[in-house]
């Protein structure tokens, strides 16, 4: 009687025709210990199902609560420091161009930064002086012209 | 959204979305990130949540595509060292045993599956979920649905009936 119910079920199970309470039925059935044995080929497939739905997803997800950046606080920063340079800007005005209003100052700075110039430079010029040293050495080379002309006098003899 | 209604949401299906991905990807590894993923891509349109009509429906159909566009990618392509090939040696001894080797044995019928029978059979008759409910995650005709369901079965019913009366694969 069961048993007929049973069958009936799973044709229309393999048809795909049962509802979600008779698939239900056939799970309890099949969870048995003892099934009828020309119904034992289905016994493992339930259990496949029932097995499977003990699985458990165990790993953590990182929520973050990533704080979106609203740019539309750039803008605004940015018209403020442009702001706040006008401001000061205009108000700082006097600027000091480093000029002199006494001539005999003027004068003096000026003879005292051009004294700077040429000591550096003849401090420098100093360190190139030895470069003399090199135009003497060729200049005693100059005496190997006078093998050239004996060897010339040589080859003309012949 | 708090972080904690957010949990409220999603903590009833995450396994689900894990399962099903574990269908697909078949490596446990695989499907834990592409649970994950879904999960963060959910939290991240956290704004739209109340907008969903089913989140539950959506999330299997994002992890649906997510699973597709894993298996499409470069990186599925190396060869994966998955047990799906494997065959136990041993002759069992015991009927305990016999059954949880038939039991496995049915994991690697159903991983034979197409996908789309795949993905049926897991969220019909693993995850209960009704035929509509299918027919809207997977973005399928209820007919279709119900014709891909009954072959899956019937691949399953007849492959397990080979293994059995052959004794040995």
């Amino acid at each position: 009687m069961v048993l007929n119910n049973i069958e009936k079920l799973l044709e229309k199970y393999e048809n795909g025709e049962t509802s979600l309470k008779e698939e239900q039925q056939l799970k309890n059935y099949f969870s048995q210990e003892t099934v009828a044995p020309h119904l034992e080929v289905y016994k493992p497939m339930f259990a496949y199902f029932l097995v499977n739905k003990q699985e458990q997803f165990t790993k953590d997800v990182p929520l973050k609560t990533t704080r979106k950046f609203n740019y539309k606080w750039i803008s605004v920063a940015a018209v403020a420091v442009l702001m706040l340079g006008f401001y000061f800007g205009s108000t700082l005005g006097q600027d000091d161009l480093g000029t002199y209003d006494d001539p005999e100052l003027a004068f003096n700075e000026f003879s005292k930064s051009m004294e700077m110039i040429s000591s550096k430079f003849n401090k420098g010029a100093a360190t190139v002086s030895y470069l003399n040293e090199v135009g003497k050495g060729t200049s005693t080379l100059g005496y190997l012209n006078e093998v050239e002309n004996t060897t010339r006098i040589i080859f003309k003899t012949y | 959204m708090t972080q904690k209604e957010f949990l409220n949401i999603v903590m009833p299906f995450k396994d689900k979305v894990f399962r099903l991905a574990k269908r697909l990807l078949i490596s446990t590894e695989e499907a834990e990130d592409a649970t994950q993923e879904v999960l963060l891509k959910l939290w991240n349109n956290k704004v739209k949540i109340a907008e969903y009509k089913n989140v539950e429906a959506f999330s299997m159909t994002m992890t649906k595509n997510y699973c597709f566009d894993k298996l499409k990618s470069k990186q599925a392509q190396n060869l994966k060292l998955v047990h799906s090939n494997y065959e136990e040696k041993n002759t069992p001894l015991q009927k305990q045993v016999e059954l949880n080797d038939s039991v496995n044995w049915v994991g690697k019928i159903i991983a034979d599956l197409p996908e789309q029978q795949k993905m049926i059979i897991q969220l019909r008759d693993i995850e209960d979920y009704d035929l509509d409910e299918i027919a809207k995650m997977l973005d399928m005709n209820n007919t279709a649905v119900r014709v891909a369901l009954s072959r899956a079965r019937k691949t399953i019913r007849e492959k397990l009936t080979n293994t059995h009366s052959y004794g040995v694969k």
